[in-house]
């Protein structure tokens, strides 16, 4: 490839205002008692537009992308996790778990001063470690804890009772908070931050999507940096808006052919977390001209998504856009259950299969070449069945490699290894080096 | 012991496969490779067949590594590896109960690659027992099961069948207690090993012949003399564990143990069922109210007492984690567990189980562990 074979690229204009969002939720969590507001934790994955309706000046700290951001502080992240070893727990358990309890043991937070006691525990139960993790927050901070329990079988298999149980449990789930804050529920709010959330998942799966244009326009290493915010706060009217704002530049992106890897040549997808501090080995990837263009991952952990009429995948068509309204509590509850169990990454908790299908459907759509899939010793809930996704894809003639790491504890990975395994699955894949 | 009383369960425990084939051919019947104890199993009793739950063989084996990443519990890949060494080729269907997701790959897995599964079905039990809708939730999802059943087995479950079966059931559970409440006792007339010989041939047996070979060793117990010291009185807590290897050597080394919470034993058949005059739910609820898988046992740590109260109720001096290595829930509620037991007078001592085990290394262990909770002099 020449220089005259490049494609061209550009900044994306929103990243900095990324940031600053992320680095604002971070902020806004710590110093929430100063302007008289409440804080709760809980997962990435809990249905956050139900302490949204308990007002603006509600914040949280969703787990796992908080302590994704504390590994890249390896320092600080080994720090806490020593401490959470020492208390007694396995180093084999989930590491973002390990290094949200050592920050609540050392009492110190990763965007400075001591670590914030959370007011509540609002937290969702899909995987093991979900509720093990928040258990022991609320014995440790001593506050009241709600779990709400999602595991009701795959999407495809869902029934009106499955639906009723995880509705019911909304319910009980706003009495929670009600009790635990003295607060009352606005309706109101409810309904306005379940939409958002609605926007918000549904418009990131579109931007996802737009990745499937050649050259790409985003690469995963900048979507990381992008998806974050619906793992924080997606029933917020920021970022449902960001997401609106963000859908247009990079539909902008396509339509003038900006690549996000000005030297494309080969499609890329992975799967599950990265290993945080070393996402340099995206730009290792390409060195080969090689971009990951995506994951199952990141497109559906927090985006929703649909098969549209021609077959493709897309955003999940919003109700009202339907015409489907949510004027009361309880439709509202039951719309907003059915819109989480149909989550992409909570599919392969019951079947692996269900995943291999997704991730085909990926390679086909976003005209992937090879797959990198991510050994994940740091999180057994999306690293569940990985083995099965491989055979799958291998036998579907999908070019395919491993490596194993761990997304929040160092240790455990080796980036000579895998840059070696990397080598190889290049040299596979027909790839060599622009010569330096 | 040399009186033999518990060699019917020894046996049935050493042939398990014989056992099950030689069933399946006087009866005609269909065999049900189950997983998790939390299978309603009363439903296959109903409809004629025979759950067997399938445990590992503690051998080393290299079949389950393309299918289930070495990061994952022991105890999900030996049983794996099971399937597909072919050692329950006799079994038609299989059936996962939810529980923990790590032996939901086990079963993945097996239904896919398992070439004599003829069906499989995997029941979403919720996991939230303690959410005042999980019984709902939890009936509606038997029902389904039970429904199920009807459809391939072309018969109607009626609620008739679905009683008997668990007065069988519960029977069984009533006299597997019997026969713990003899480890109550000082110097106690039933082993741990025997124990757990009796529960776990319990979830593999045909219930009515279990329960016969039950009610024969409680009626020979009250006479039983036993021929050893009871030494220390040890609990054990874990999850699956049949590594009678080593609970021979612990209760060989001056220890009996007299209890345990492990779903190997207790956890398995603790609590009977409450008819409510509708069996489904009656089945539903025993489940629900169970003592608590770790999985399963949230907001309220419900397990800390519980296992608490069977220490003292055994009179157990000491308790010894049995950890299967990567088993998250476990290892999730092990430090603080452990924290309220010895809070309660009840040291631990803690050892890490994999699908093979050192019981050299364990035994030094165990010794110096014994050791510490004993006063005499050593020489």
């Amino acid at each position: 490839m020449t220089t005259a074979d490049l494609y061209p690229t550009e900044p994306l204009k929103l990243w900095g205002k990324a940031k600053q969002l992320r680095e604002q939720y971070y902020q806004n969590y710590a110093s929430a008692h100063e302007r008289g507001g409440l804080r709760w934790s809980g997962s990435a994955w809990a249905l956050d537009a139900i302490p949204t309706a308990f007002g603006d000046d509600v914040y949280s700290l969703t787990g796992e992308p908080y302590a994704a951001s504390v590994s890249h502080d390896r320092k600080f992240a080994k720090e806490c996790m020593d401490s959470a070893e020492a208390y007694g727990f396995a180093r084999d358990l989930c590491s973002y778990m390990r290094i949200y309890w050592g920050g609540m043991h050392l009492d110190k937070y990763a965007f400075g001063g001591k670590f914030p006691k959370p007011d509540f525990i609002f937290q969702t139960q899909i995987c093991c470690s979900h509720s093990k993790w928040y258990q022991h927050v609320a014995q440790v901070e001593k506050v009241p804890q709600f779990y709400l329990d999602v595991g009701v079988g795959p999407f495809k298999e869902l029934t009106t009772d499955r639906v009723e149980y995880v509705a019911n449990q909304l319910h009980d789930g706003i009495a929670f908070i009600e009790k635990a804050t003295g607060r009352k529920c606005d309706d109101e709010r409810l309904i306005r931050a379940i939409r958002n959330e609605m926007r918000s998942t549904s418009r990131w799966a579109d931007i996802c999507a737009l990745n499937k244009a050649k050259p790409a326009p985003l690469d995963e290493k900048t979507m990381y940096s992008l998806y974050v915010l619906a793992t924080l706060h997606k029933s917020s009217q920021w970022c449902a808006d960001f997401y609106d704002e963000l859908y247009e530049e990079v539909k902008d992106r396509v339509a003038r052919g900006i690549a996000a890897v000005p030297n494309e040549r080969c499609r890329l997808m992975s799967d599950t977390q990265p290993p945080w501090a070393f996402l340099k080995i995206f730009r290792y990837l390409e060195t080969y001209g090689a971009i990951s263009i995506g994951s199952l991952y990141t497109f559906g952990l927090e985006g929703i998504w649909e098969e549209k009429p021609d077959g493709s995948w897309g955003g999940r068509t919003l109700p009202w856009e339907k015409g489907i309204e949510m004027k009361d509590r309880d439709t509202a509850l039951r719309l907003y259950a059915d819109w989480n169990l149909s989550k992409p990454q909570w599919q392969h908790f019951y079947n692996p299969q269900l995943k291999t299908e997704m991730m085909l459907r990926i390679v086909k759509e976003w005209g992937v070449d090879g797959v990198m899939l991510h050994l994940n010793r740091g999180c057994e809930g999306l690293s569940l069945g990985i083995m099965e996704n491989r055979l799958g894809i291998a036998k579907a003639g999908v070019p395919i490699m491993t490596f194993e790491g761990n997304m929040g504890d160092e240790r455990e990975f080796d980036e000579v290894r895998t840059q070696a395994r990397v080598d190889a699955f290049m040299e596979q894949l027909g790839l060599r080096k622009k010569a330096a | 012991m040399s009186d033999q009383l518990f060699d019917q369960f020894k046996t049935w425990y050493e042939k398990r496969h014989d056992y099950a084939r030689a069933w399946k051919q006087r009866t005609g019947g269909q065999v049900v490779a189950t997983m998790c104890t939390y299978t309603p199993e009363e439903l296959l009793i109903a409809a004629g067949m025979l759950p067997v739950r399938v445990l590992g063989a503690h051998e080393p084996q290299n079949v389950s590594e393309p299918h289930i990443f070495g990061m994952f519990c022991p105890f999900c890949r030996d049983s794996l590896a099971q399937g597909l060494l072919g050692r329950f080729d006799y079994c038609e269907g299989v059936t996962l109960t939810q529980s923990c997701i790590q032996y939901r790959q086990a079963f993945g897995s097996w239904r896919m690659h398992v070439p004599t599964v003829q069906w499989d079905y995997y029941c979403p039990m919720p996991n939230d027992v303690q959410s005042q809708h999980a019984r709902k939730a939890h009936t509606s999802e038997v029902q389904r099961f039970r429904e199920f059943l009807e459809q391939l087995t072309g018969q109607k479950l009626t609620d008739d069948k679905l009683d008997a079966a668990i007065a069988l059931v519960d029977e069984n559970r009533r006299l597997l207690r019997q026969i713990y409440d003899y480890r109550k006792e000082a110097n106690p007339k039933v082993t741990g090993t025997e124990a757990v010989y009796a529960a776990l041939t319990a979830q593999f047996v045909d219930k009515a012949e279990h329960n016969a070979a039950m009610k024969a060793v409680l009626a020979a117990l009250p006479d039983r003399k036993m021929d050893r010291d009871e030494g220390i009185r040890f609990m054990t807590i874990g999850s699956e564990n049949d590594d009678i290897a080593f609970m021979n050597m612990v209760e060989s080394v001056g220890s009996t143990i007299v209890i345990d919470d492990q779903c190997s034993g207790t956890r398995y058949f603790w609590n009977e069922s409450k008819p409510n005059g509708n069996p489904v739910k009656t089945i539903a609820e025993r489940y629900c109210d169970r003592p608590a898988c770790p999985t399963k046992d949230y907001p309220t740590h419900t397990r800390f007492d519980h296992v608490l109260g069977l220490a003292k109720e055994y009179n157990a001096r000491a308790a010894i984690f049995l950890q299967q290595k990567f088993c998250d829930p476990h290892e999730g509620d092990y430090p603080d567990l452990k924290r309220h037991l010895e809070s309660n007078g009840i040291p631990t001592l803690f050892l890490e189980f994999d699908i093979t085990n050192p019981i050299g290394p364990f035994r030094i262990r165990i010794e110096a562990f014994l050791e510490t909770l004993r006063e005499d002099d050593l020489f």
